[in-house]
């Protein structure tokens, strides 16, 4: 141990004595560091060959599902930013092989979608790998707390799933970025598609969990849907995250005389509660709609149950056949791991491109510059089209998707459920910047 | 949401919660009555009767073969648990206990997990008891209107045991004073074991019975779990009476209290147990004196 401390304070004598004598003064000028303090893992992080992204996903409860297609879309953008892959170049145009140079690793933790647990995983990936960035959350509850870290300890975070307004509203922090659709974008865009659907002055109950993702979501659509076509919400069913009987709920549900479920229940709750629903008769009788598509939910609840069920998505992987880079990413997901991506891998993959973007064109790791870089508002390339991040609230303004259950006789394959009916454009889906209370916070 | 209808929609809701709830914490009653181990992997074991019975069912194809094997299977292993480590922590102290029956609930849902993965299986209902059936009063699936009766069915057997049998008499009188039966020259230790067996079986039982109404998942027994303990503790420690009461008395607030607003339905249950607590610290059914 003493001997690298050693040459390395000589290395560092040398150094100055160079610096000194003028030798190589614009060697030390072009350094970051000889200028800039130190702030969170910078320039700790940096310094190897390898930088690090800290992951809490949730592998275990009632979102692993949707948490192991996260995080193979995370895996799947480390390794084609290692190799310089043609499909992340197209996003991120300055990569060539990594991220400035260095190879990029992710440490994976289980979150089990709980606040606590991700910021202890991601907290101890700040101290022991230094790492650049952090992700993860399938879990807005879980995107909030990791906001807060980020901001606290002044390293990146790039939301995983997270569908609450207060993400990047009234929780938004300057080191926190989405990239995904969200309550308001979901309402305003599935709101007119609804009314079409089923017409004006419609008694509608809710199914919300009770935290932050639920509550936003569940007063976006409804009142998007009172406003704009005079519906009433009857009865709004609050279920706290992982539960597993409805039985109670359904039967306020069954008693309301709605017309409309709006299910905003997600992961396995959304699936177990769907499925409660039919068994007690709920469906057919009244239409369901999900305000916040849940990735599986078709494949778990069956085709029969998802016919004609209308959602807004972030992606769905029959869009290949409309958009090139949704197309390269659909090939090269399947080709690695065996299946359609859904949309929280899309979510992920793009995330990471995202940021791969903003740090080449900062052309430094130095968080105040990648966030100054992020909020240029530079057009990107996705797999649904030309994006640009808000640089007041750290939004992508990206299209919503809406589709539309096929029926089992219609699908071409086991994974065709959904038909996409609609790609709404994102700019006037969003609500002001300032509108849900977005104070972004210091850069240093 | 006030309605005579949904009222007495929820009340008989009410009652399918607590008789699987009563069922569940009977077994856990009588354990902790019986051998003072407070059994902290019974939800665990709740979750294993489910995932075996459900190995069964997909391999028969037949519904009662994944009841029993669930029930079988839980109760043998329940069986083998006590003889090879649970004996052993009789005499050592609660938080010993605690912690080896918390460790092996986390070895059992690992090992599903290992297993099973993290992915919900869905146990299908059996084509006899699916579909909906009308009450008059309301409609209300067919196999949760079942699981009524099978849990009934299934506490009337325990009862039958526990009161209408040699062994359901040294259990009690076990429950009451265990030194004292073993004074009497009776064998603590085989009664001890049987009812450990009986306390899993009635878990795996209920495990299974459940598999269809809410899918299964490695984390399902933890949820069950405390409200089983908050069954057991309004009823009284120790109680099979009490456990059926609790199971009953909280089938009845959680369904209740959802009428008016469910974000407090379990906030009401445990207000209920403190409640009681404050009032009666032995639970409804219990006695002074049994710990």
């Amino acid at each position: 141990m003493s001997k690298p401390e050693l040459s390395r304070r000589m290395l560092l004598k040398a150094g100055a004595t160079l610096a000194a004598t003028g030798i190589a003064p614009g060697f030390f000028a072009r350094s970051a560091w000889a200028e800039q303090p130190p702030i969170g893992t910078w320039p700790a992080g940096v310094q190897g060959k390898e930088v690090f992204i800290g992951v809490a996903v949730p592998r275990t409860g009632s979102y692993a599902e949707q948490g192991e297609d996260e995080l193979k879309g995370w895996q799947l953008a480390v390794e084609h930013l290692n190799s310089g892959h043609e499909l992340m170049r197209k996003i991120s145009p300055r990569t060539k092989k990594g991220v400035q140079g260095k190879d990029v690793k992710l440490v994976v933790a289980d979150s089990g979608a709980k606040p606590n647990d991700a910021v202890q995983a991601e907290q101890r990936f700040i101290t022991e790998n230094k790492v650049v960035l952090m992700t993860g959350s399938t879990s807005s509850a879980v995107a909030v707390a990791l906001n807060k870290l980020a901001q606290r300890e002044k390293v990146l975070y790039t939301a995983g799933i997270s569908g609450s307004n207060d993400t990047t509203g009234k929780d938004c922090v300057r080191y926190g970025f989405r990239q995904n659709f969200y309550g308001e974008t979901a309402a305003n865009a599935i709101g007119p598609v609804l009314l079409k659907a089923y017409g004006k002055g419609k008694k509608m109950a809710f199914m919300t969990p009770d935290y932050t993702y639920g509550h936003t979501v569940t007063k976006s659509m409804s009142e998007y849907l009172a406003q704009h076509g005079g519906w009433t919400m009857v009865t709004n069913q609050v279920s706290p995250l992982g539960a597993t009987d409805y039985s109670s709920y359904l039967t306020n549900i069954t008693n309301s005389g709605a017309e409309v479920l709006l299910n905003v229940n997600w992961g396995r709750d959304a699936v177990l509660s769907t499925q409660q629903a039919k068994q007690f008769g709920v469906i057919p009788k009244m239409k369901l709609a999900i305000p916040y598509q849940i990735p599986f939910l078709a494949k778990n609840i069956g085709a029969e149950l998802a016919e004609d069920v209308y959602a807004a998505t972030d992606f769905w992987w029959t869009l290949e056949d409309k958009y090139p880079l949704a197309k390269m990413f659909v090939e090269e997901f399947r080709k690695k791991y065996g299946y359609n991506p859904e949309w929280g891998a899309e979510n992920a993959y793009m995330s990471i491109a995202m940021w791969a973007d903003a740090v080449e064109n900062a052309g430094t790791f130095y968080p105040p510059d990648v966030i100054k870089s992020y909020e240029a508002g530079r057009k990107l390339q996705s797999m649904v089209g030309e994006v640009y991040l808000r640089k007041e609230d750290h939004q992508l303004v990206r299209p919503v998707v809406i589709v539309k259950g096929k029926a089992p006789k219609a699908m071409r394959n086991k994974e065709d459920f959904w038909e996409v009916t609609e790609v709404v454009p994102g700019a006037a889906l969003m609500q002001k910047p300032d509108a849900f209370g977005c104070k972004l916070g210091d850069y240093t | 949401m006030l309605s005579w209808a949904n009222f007495g929609s929820q009340l008989f809701n009410g009652l399918a919660l607590g008789a699987l709830l009563a069922l569940i914490a009977s077994g856990l009653t009588i354990i902790y009555g019986t051998l003072g181990v407070l059994n902290l992997a019974h939800g665990a074991m709740f979750m294993l009767g489910g995932y075996t019975g459900y190995a069964a069912y997909q391999a028969t194809g037949s519904f009662l073969a994944g009841l029993a094997a669930g029930t079988l299977a839980v109760g043998v292993l329940g069986i083998v648990l006590e003889r090879v480590i649970i004996r052993h922590f009789y005499k050592r102290p609660h938080e010993d206990q605690l912690l080896l029956t918390f460790g092996l609930a986390i070895v059992f849902v690992e090992v599903v997990r290992w297993y099973f993965s993290s992915e919900s299986k869905t146990v299908q209902t059996p084509q006899l008891l699916s579909g909906i059936t009308n009450l008059g009063f309301m409609f209300y699936p067919t196999y949760r209107l079942a699981t009524v009766g099978i849990c009934a069915v299934a506490l009337l057997a325990l009862f039958f045991v526990l009161y209408r049998t040699r062994l359901g008499m040294i259990v009690r009188a076990g429950i009451e004073d265990a030194e004292m039966v073993d004074s009497l020259g009776i064998n603590v230790d085989r009664v001890f074991m049987t009812v450990f067996g009986i306390g899993a079986m009635a878990a795996g039982f209920a495990g299974f019975t459940n598999a269809p109404i809410v899918s299964l998942a490695p984390d399902v027994g933890e949820q069950i779990l405390v409200q089983t303990f908050v069954v057991v503790v309004i009823g009284g420690v120790g109680s099979f009476p009490g456990a059926v009461l609790g199971g009953l008395i909280a089938g009845e607030i959680i369904s209740l209290t959802s009428m008016v607003n469910p974000g407090y339905a379990y906030v009401m249950l445990f207000a209920a147990m403190t409640l009681v607590l404050m009032l009666r610290p032995h639970g409804l059914l219990g006695t002074k004196g049994r710990e």
